[in-house]
């Protein structure tokens, strides 16, 4: 499991060359500008980056949740944010090849999984977002329609993609009657708000989905009604482990870059690498990393297993990693004194972007409400 | 069409490259092997022949230790549809002539229309391997290319002289090698690294190829680390730094 195979080895040595050779070098810029480099996403869809644990027959690449984790690593010392989207639309596209029938399989996954189009996932509600089973967007059968009305919060890539997994109530039964429902970008009553003005993850536009009366045919729904909660949960178990893979290639980037630092900087007569309570720190941040790196490939075993304890290792690992990456980053501005704090440096940046981290895929309190309830069996 | 294309494995670039006094050879475990940048974009430019012209096939052909089987794999998750491999204890320190008999020979024996090659490897540059293959199979070589228009029975490229550069063509079979001004490679994507060691590698002994049991005619007599750098002159400006720069870049024909 912690040995890395020829193919892993390969896998990730071709994500880290196109990563930094096709992103780090404008992370900046597009955090600057909140340029959302749909052509770079394109290029990564030709790689396989699109479908990476989504099966082969439809155009995904096949690979495990653990080959995904060592990707979001790879791809998000480069750019916390881009990493951040390519996980959130591999969400999608693996709902659609997970739950969908042959029919809707064939009809999105190629596309979304060649990234021609880009997938947004729509749960969390101006109203609704930690208790996601009291979401109020509502989808009334109408014939061989649903017709959907209400609101999402947070969208990311909300306006620019072409496909939306939409959470939608379709029974007042609580978490029994949430629908998933799957809306193309241009079907009539869909709108979207301006694109919000955020701490980070400039590189990607997040925004509200607004639905007005939005007709879908009956043949959107992805499983059966009301089994949209369960397909939500599956998704985020997976979601929690690849947002924290990009958390840890968020913090070793800034690790590298302050041990990088730290042997160049010279201060009371030597390098500052010398200074043993500045080592202890970079001692302190790698052992945080690994412990977090050591999780998320746990529970990345545990999905691909379907091991009874997924839940709880997918929260785990989550909230460690999460953790680990914003601490990581917070500590590399402060190693690098002034200079941290100055944008040229690129460790505020990783700061900004890794905060939200600990925020989304269930925050980092709901993390401990499930693992907290898992071990005292309430 | 069969194109194989020669690539060779060498220290990256981007590390410390080393010898090993002793013997005068390449120290491999300085540091990561990588397959030479500028063999694969030789065969970047046979993929897409390939990509215009799906009935083309493919092969890439390296001559090296055990080792050199990962700049093969690499070459076929970037789209190779097969690989070629020389491993022959008795090559160890071959040079350039006796690896060029060997190339030509296992040439012969894989069959091809066009060989594809870099102009010059980033670590022996010697930059004649290439023609004395086309020597010894007695085929044109068309070297140091800018560009090139592969077709079914002919090629046509543009050759980077001092002085200018030449238009020229050949009939097929013919030799080509590559410089840095033919695009960057693709990436391998995922497909084609997990369906690379599907694919067939040949390996090839010496004694399999038809060469007589040639030695190398080139011996290496010594190696000697290069001096470190010296600390440069420094100038302190009295007002006199400008004229005295002047001087210097006069005096070492710098401008």
């Amino acid at each position: 499991m912690f040995e890395l195979t020829e193919d892993q080895q390969a896998v990730v040595e071709m994500v880290r060359d196109f990563a930094t050779t096709a992103i780090a070098p404008h992370a900046a810029e597009w955090d600057e500008t909140k340029h959302f480099p749909v052509d770079v996403l394109k290029e990564a869809g030709t790689l396989g980056m699109g479908g990476i644990y989504v099966r082969e027959e439809f155009g995904g690449s096949g690979l495990t949740r653990t080959d995904a984790a060592l990707i979001f690593e790879e791809l998000s010392k480069a750019d916390p944010t881009i990493a951040a989207y390519i996980s959130i639309h591999n969400m999608v596209v693996w709902m659609i090849d997970a739950f969908g029938n042959d029919e809707q399989r064939a009809r999105w996954v190629p596309q979304l999984a060649s990234m021609e189009a880009l997938g947004s996932y729509c749960l969390t509600e101006p109203g609704a977002g930690s208790d996601a089973a009291a979401l109020s967007t509502k989808a009334v059968l109408d014939g061989d329609s649903y017709v959907l009305n209400g609101t999402k919060q947070f969208i990311s890539g909300a306006g620019v993609s072409s496909i939306y997994v939409v959470m939608a109530r379709t029974a007042d039964t609580g978490s029994q009657g949430i629908t998933a429902i799957v809306v193309p970008a241009e079907a009539p009553g869909l709108s979207f708000g301006p694109n919000e003005k955020k701490m980070g993850w400039n590189a990607q536009p997040t925004r509200q989905v607004i639905f007005e009366d939005v007709r879908v045919p009956v043949a959107n729904r992805l499983g059966e009604e009301g089994s949209g909660f369960g397909i939500a949960m599956k998704g985020l178990n997976g979601g929690r482990v690849n947002m924290g893979a990009c958390s840890v290639g968020g913090g070793q980037a800034a690790l590298d870059k302050s041990i990088a630092y730290l042997k160049s900087r010279s201060a009371f007569g030597g390098p500052l690498i010398n200074q043993q309570s500045l080592l202890f720190d970079i001692a302190d941040m790698d052992t945080e990393l690994e412990t977090a790196r050591t999780l998320i490939l746990r529970a990345a075993d545990a999905l691909d297993r379907g091991a009874p304890d997924t839940v709880r290792l997918c929260a785990m690992a989550k909230r460690v990693a999460t953790d680990a990456g914003f601490n990581v980053a917070n500590k590399a501005i402060q190693l690098h004194g002034g200079y941290g704090y100055l944008s040229e440096y690129g460790l505020e940046k990783i700061a900004r972007d890794l905060r939200v981290h600990q925020i989304l895929e269930g925050s980092n309190e709901i993390m401990r409400l499930i693992v907290g309830r898992l071990a005292v069996g309430a | 069409m069969k194109i194989v294309v020669l690539v060779k494995q060498v220290p990256d670039t981007a590390e410390e490259r080393k010898l090993e006094l002793a013997t005068g050879q390449l120290d491999r475990e300085a540091g990561d092997n990588v397959i030479d940048e500028i063999n694969e974009r030789a065969l970047e430019s046979a993929l897409r022949i390939k990509d215009a012209n799906k009935g083309t096939e493919v092969v890439a052909m390296t001559m090296g230790p055990d080792d050199a089987a990962q700049a093969l794999r690499k070459a076929l998750s970037m789209g190779a549809d097969s690989g070629v491999h020389i491993l022959d204890d008795s090559l160890n320190g071959a040079d350039t002539h006796r690896t060029a008999a060997t190339l030509a020979a296992a040439l012969r024996a894989t069959g091809f229309d066009v060989v594809l090659a870099g102009n010059e490897s980033t670590d022996g540059r010697a930059g004649v391997v290439p023609a004395m293959v086309a020597e010894y199979l007695r085929l044109p070589l068309l070297g140091s290319l800018i560009s090139a228009d592969v077709t079914d029975d002919a090629v046509r490229g543009v050759r980077q002289g001092e002085g200018g550069t030449l238009n020229v063509h050949a009939g097929l079979p013919a030799i080509l090698t590559v410089t840095e001004r033919f695009p960057e490679a693709r990436f391998p994507n995922f497909k084609g690294i997990l369906t690379a060691k599907r694919k067939p590698v040949t390996t090839l002994s010496v004694a399999e190829l038809d060469i007589p049991a040639s030695r190398s005619r080139t011996v290496v007599v010594s190696t000697a680390e290069r001096a470190p750098r010296a600390a440069g002159r420094k100038l302190i400006d009295d007002g006199s730094a400008a004229s005295e720069l002047a001087e210097f870049l006069v005096a070492n024909r710098l401008v």
